[in-house]
């Protein structure tokens, strides 16, 4: 594990990215509930100023705005803390936007347990529980600035609803997948390390953990498989189904519920499928008031417990043999 | 800004609004008498909204459904589709048989309306509340493009009971959007009981008035009084409000002012009283 990573703030990433593409696609708006600051989106609003749409702070009429200027051919980003937008506009996520299939940018802020002094209120773990009961969005979790630029470039070029779940976490930058090249293909998980024993499935602020347990654990000289699962809507079976059948043990990580989220995706399809050991890593339900790094670690979403659930698994395998 | 609302609205005009009106009502309860389930109350309290709508202010083409530069229709009353389907067949959207589908299995006539599978339909509305919001996005369309197209919504009066509208109302305000008319199904009755023994509505025009919109009342059966209301030539910078007074059930005696009747279907016998009646 390297002494000293760069840290990236994937915040930067996606509003460099919405500004240049603005610059090329006139359509592109942004919509907001009086968060510019918090998306990121001041240098977005000084270049556009005519294209930004701060309904205030009002959640249900600023998605319902979103399809809006989508049916006047326009392609909204609707930006906002991803607790809000999802919890007080699941309606009209429903309704406005996969329903009615509108081509609509949803892009939650500060996911997960960025907010982790504020209290459950301000967390958004639920968010990919909900989105992954409506398959019309396609549902994307950025684990790097690379991945949140490539989600953006995607989701602009892309005709139809796509939820971005984005992060104020600092993360390193992954690199490249493990065969040297950098893929980034919606629906397709990113194979970053190769490996035999066992597969662990992580998305978003949780991948760079999983490297550096995957590290950590090569140095036992266990060989685990890492996939940058970016991707929850709609998922990708084939990258599942392989790891069930090929290593026969899997680890899912993610910052959020373990109910419904990837792990609950995954479960699903292994249990029908492939029947192998698994182990989720995620929360459980509401979390107390604490600082990211803390909630983390108390769910086990560290190098350390991600580590202790592939023994775990691992022993569960053999077991079972 | 070309417009379609006359002035002095011709007695061809009006009298064409009428027959068409006539002919909706008589079809969309022989729909939901067919079925044995819609909305009859609430589809004859804005039967004559849609009708002045679809054959006296709105521009569109029915073979062109996604033209850019049409004027929008929101039914946020997502609920009284058999007014809904009725004007769009009637404007030639899809052909008067596909009425006989109505909620039968695999139709495109949803109880409430798809626009993925049905041309004409703006949005997927049905949860109220919904269909102001999108309204309110679909004018700033216009406004950040320059386009001349006018947005209307029509929700009904006890769905003004549903927070998001009065969200809507601010932005809609705030942006001035001149372009934008809500047309408000003032029946007096929700579901259940009438609006004032449930969360009274009233004063809705000054509510309206101080949330910053031009207000103005009309006979929600007359296409008269309508075509006046819903001119866009007398626009003032600000959104504009029409209240439409109407009454739940209107045109056949027994169903009037009835909240039974927000979803009541007919027997046989009351299907063929209400017939007699719609002639």
């Amino acid at each position: 594990m390297p002494a000293a990573q760069e840290l990236f703030d994937c915040r930067k990433a996606w509003a460099t990215t919405l500004e240049s593409l603005a610059e090329e696609d006139t359509r592109i708006v942004a919509v907001v509930n009086d968060s510019v600051g918090s998306s990121n989106l001041g240098g977005f609003q000084a270049r556009f100023p005519d294209r930004i749409v701060n309904v205030g702070i009002a959640e249900q009429v600023m998605v319902g705005v979103g399809a809006g200027l989508a049916n006047g051919g326009r392609v909204p980003f609707v930006s906002a803390a991803s607790c809000f937008l999802t919890g007080r506009a699941l309606e009209q996520i429903k309704a406005d936007v996969a329903y009615s299939n509108y081509n609509v940018k949803l892009v939650g802020q500060s996911s997960g347990v960025a907010y982790g002094e504020l209290g459950a209120t301000h967390h958004s773990i639920e968010d990919l529980t909900w989105l992954r009961a409506m398959p019309q969005i396609t549902t994307i979790v950025p684990a790097d600035p690379w991945e949140t630029e490539e989600a953006v470039r995607w989701a602009a070029a892309h005709d139809g609803p796509v939820y971005l779940r984005l992060s104020r976490m600092k993360v390193p930058d992954l690199g490249p997948d493990a065969d040297g090249a950098r893929r980034f293909t919606p629906g397709r998980a990113r194979t970053m390390r190769h490996g035999d024993e066992a597969t662990i499935l992580a998305s978003g602020t949780t991948v760079h953990l999983a490297l550096n347990a995957a590290d950590e654990l090569a140095a036992e000289g266990i060989d685990v498989r890492v996939l940058s699962f970016h991707t929850l809507n709609p998922i990708d079976v084939d990258a599942v189904l392989a790891a069930a059948e090929e290593t026969k043990a899997i680890i899912t990580v993610e910052e959020g519920l373990k109910s419904g989220g990837l792990g609950g995706a995954v479960a699903e399809l292994v249990t029908a499928n492939t029947p192998v050991p698994l182990e989720r890593i995620g929360f459980d339900g509401f979390q107390t008031t604490g600082d990211a790094e803390t909630l983390f670690a108390k769910a086990g979403l560290s190098a350390d417990g991600i580590k202790s659930a592939t023994h775990r698994v691992l022993g569960r395998k053999s077991k079972d043999r | 800004m070309t417009l379609t609302a006359q002035k002095a609205p011709t007695e061809g005009v009006i009298s064409h609004i009428r027959g068409r009106a006539l002919w909706m009502r008589r079809t969309a309860l022989q729909m939901v008498h067919r079925k044995g389930l819609g909305h009859i109350g609430g589809d004859f309290s804005a039967t004559d909204i849609l009708a002045t709508l679809y054959f006296g202010v709105l521009r569109y083409d029915p073979q062109r459904p996604d033209w850019d530069g049409r004027d929008r229709f929101v039914m946020s009353k997502g609920h009284a589709t058999g007014a809904l389907y009725t004007a769009l067949a009637a404007a030639g959207f899809f052909p008067e048989d596909m009425l006989q589908t109505y909620m039968q299995p695999e139709s495109k006539l949803n109880g409430h309306p798809n626009r993925n599978y049905l041309p004409g339909v703006e949005a997927n509305t049905g949860p109220l509340g919904h269909g102001f919001p999108i309204a309110v996005g679909i004018a700033i369309a216009a406004k950040l493009s320059d386009a001349s197209f006018n947005t209307y919504v029509l929700t009904g009066d006890g769905e003004q009971q549903e927070g998001s509208n009065w969200e809507a109302a601010m932005v809609a305000a705030h942006h001035k959007l001149d372009n934008l008319t809500l047309i408000i199904d003032r029946n007096h009755l929700q579901q259940g009981t009438r609006t004032s023994e449930t969360t009274a509505l009233d004063p809705l025009d000054e509510k309206y008035r101080a949330f910053g919109w031009d207000v103005v009342d009309a006979d929600g059966h007359d296409p008269v009084s309508l075509l006046d209301a819903l001119d866009p030539s007398t626009r003032d910078g600000r959104p504009r409000c029409v209240i439409a007074h109407t009454i739940k059930g209107k045109g056949v005696s027994f169903m009037e002012d009835k909240a039974k009747w927000h979803h009541g279907v007919p027997s046989d016998d009351e299907y063929a009283i209400a017939m007699q009646e719609l002639a």
